[in-house]
């Protein structure tokens, strides 16, 4: 309704009265839904100000009630970016994120192909089981991984805990990309298999060039789990500093700057803007990759 | 099916082969996920029902306790009914809080017209922090002594609650975060509210709804199954929920200190416990394995009651056949 009144075409024609309250009514409606989006706006942007803003204030003035600093103090960043330790938690969340990202994607696209695409006894329980795996807390499993990995293997106070189960398949994936292939209309398949394209090539050829956005979904949700996990490091790391990562680091940040709010804004704002630039270049991946699964990672 | 076969007459032997050779191709493409399956769940999982029978704290050989770890969470361990009194308070409040929040954002956004790009990506942002900064930030701007929020407050004249330091405040002030963390829930609502058929909302009109009424008897019935799904997740997220309040708790006690200092979860006086907390307190701190189990193991069973849910429901919610 408000985009006909809204034309400019309309405005020609004599207006009737009923007309006139109608586009009036349009007009506040405008007014007031645009207002609350602003007042939601704040509430969802101000939290980054103030981060920021704190980020930048002496070490006095962090102490005080200000809200805006009186001296712009850059120095700031640098100060956290010297702290003893950061860039090697830079580095391991990068190994983390990076190694984690590409192993999860070269396991589950095949099985998720098979579960979307392939017919056998046992599918649906299989569907079922890894949704029940998706869903299950990673605290539920934890006392035999870690008797597994740091008693049997004794590989605690390093990374491959973490690193390692991503090349067997991840829950959260196979669903998603699952629910992606599924889409695939199976038309292009039997062509492939016409023309003499084996299941392998079928799927290299074929489907993997139609997945991409839903691969590039996958990628990106597994590169935000590992950069934002605090468990696993927590479990697995915590006794090695040098195999911390950022989101594990940052919470000893605080410790090491007891009172120092404006450094550990500073540590924060670095933990979190490398996330929110990947999902600026990726932002139409993602949402794409939330609306498919509605769940998050 | 045998009988489409056009090369039935060719024999079973054929047959049989071409099967065995499915086979092989399924089992090869699922290959990654049966080990991982095995590994990292079905093991584990046996493991932990084990365990929770023994008296294990990591070294020499597990003894066997019968039920005297699960009498001990159930009667003795002071943690374990305020760890499940927070998980329905969380379950209740913040679950529900997300849900119309995120409701009504997924309404605002499809009604803004200029802008709505802009609007959108803010609304989202807040989502894709990480947690541990998301919940430091929010124990800076929160801090009762110089947070702005308590600033402003105090400006306007209003109360200063004490949020993370204070018992009543603490899950108010992570509902709080998780509120300002929601754009996950808008993104869905909002691809459910623009696939509800226009033409019903143009009857509506028609017939002289109101706002109130075209909401009430047009889009709530249209978007119930996602608002349904949509309850479900956060309730088994909820189960999860680990990261913001024990972080939360570690930093507004000021209690860290590299490894020298052990915290204690729940800070301020337990209100902000949840279950997978304890696995870490009873296993990791307390190095009491069998114990931890068992508390593992209620977590289990609670969060597949609320994944069978999920799974049974047909309609918008996850469908597992076809």
């Amino acid at each position: 309704m408000t985009q006909v009144l809204d034309k400019p075409t309309e405005l020609r024609a004599p207006v009737s009265p009923a007309e006139r309250t109608a586009r009036r009514r349009a007009l506040l409606e405008w007014i007031a839904v645009h207002a609350l989006g602003v007042a939601a706006a704040l509430f969802f942007v101000l939290p980054f100000v103030f981060v920021v803003l704190t980020s930048l204030m002496s070490d006095n003035q962090a102490l005080s009630r200000d809200l805006v600093p009186d001296t712009w103090e850059w120095g700031n960043y640098t100060k956290v970016l010297d702290t003893p330790g950061f860039l090697t938690w830079w580095r391991n969340t990068l190994l983390y994120a990076g190694a984690g990202t590409a192993l999860t994607v070269l396991s589950s696209v095949p099985v998720a192909y098979a579960l979307a695409k392939f017919r056998f006894r046992g599918r649906n329980l299989s569907l079922m089981l890894v949704i029940s795996m998706m869903m299950l807390p990673p605290q539920v499993i934890i006392i035999p991984m870690y008797l597994f990995w740091a008693k049997q293997l004794d590989l605690s106070g390093t990374l491959w805990p973490l690193i390692v189960p991503m090349a067997f398949g991840d829950a959260f994936s196979i669903f998603l990309l699952r629910q992606f292939l599924t889409t695939i209309p199976n038309e292009y398949l039997d062509a492939a298999k016409v023309d003499g394209c084996g299941d392998l090539r079928t799927l290299l050829k074929v489907v993997l060039p139609m997945a991409k956005p839903g691969i590039a979904a996958v990628a990106l949700f597994q590169f935000f789990y590992a950069w934002n996990d605090y468990f696993g490091p927590q479990i697995y790391a915590s006794e090695n500093p040098g195999a911390w990562t950022l989101s594990y680091g940052l919470e000893s940040f605080k410790g090491a700057h007891h009172t120092d709010w404006n450094l550990t804004m500073a540590a924060t704002v670095l933990v979190m803007a490398p996330v929110i630039l990947v999902f600026f270049f990726a932002q139409k991946a993602f949402v794409e990759g939330v609306t498919l699964t509605g769940v998050k990672g | 099916m045998a009988t489409h076969t056009p090369r039935a007459g060719a024999g079973s032997a054929g047959l049989a082969a071409k099967h065995r050779r499915q086979a092989l191709r399924t089992l090869a493409f699922m290959s990654p996920w049966l080990i991982g399956f095995g590994v990292f769940f079905a093991y584990p999982l046996v493991s932990t029902v084990y365990f929770s029978f023994m008296k294990y704290d990591g070294f020499g050989v597990p003894e066997f306790r019968g039920l005297g770890n699960w009498s001990y969470v159930f009667n003795d361990y002071p943690m374990f009914w305020p760890a499940l009194r927070n998980t329905l308070w969380l379950v209740l409040v913040m679950v529900s809080c997300r849900v119309v929040f995120g409701l009504g954002v997924g309404l605002l956004i499809t009604r803004i017209r200029t802008g709505t790009g802009v609007f959108r990506t803010l609304f989202y942002l807040p989502y894709l922090a990480p947690p541990v900064a998301a919940t430091l930030a929010f124990v800076f701007l929160l801090n009762p002594g110089t947070g702005p929020v308590n600033s402003v407050l105090d400006g306007l004249g209003l109360p200063t609650p004490g949020w993370f330091t204070d018992a009543t405040w603490s899950k108010p002030a992570l509902t709080m975060l998780a509120l300002w963390g929601v754009g996950d829930l808008m993104v869905i609502f909002m691809a459910a509210l623009l696939d509800v058929p226009r033409e019903q909302y143009e009857a509506a009109e028609l017939d002289g709804a109101s706002a109130w009424q075209r909401f009430r008897f047009v889009t709530l019935p249209n978007i119930s199954p996602i608002v349904m799904f949509a309850v479900v997740t956060g309730v088994i997220q909820t189960m999860q929920y680990y990261t913001q309040p024990l972080v939360a708790g570690k930093v507004a006690s000021g209690v860290i200190g590299g490894s020298g200092q052990q915290f204690e979860p729940g800070y301020p006086d337990k209100s902000t416990l949840t279950l997978p907390q304890l696995v870490y307190n009873l296993g990791f701190q307390r190095f009491d394995y069998g114990s931890a189990c068992v508390v593992a193991l209620v977590l289990f069973a609670l969060s597949m009651v609320f994944t069978a849910f999920l799974m049974r429901r047909r309609g918008g919610l996850i469908q597992a056949g076809d």
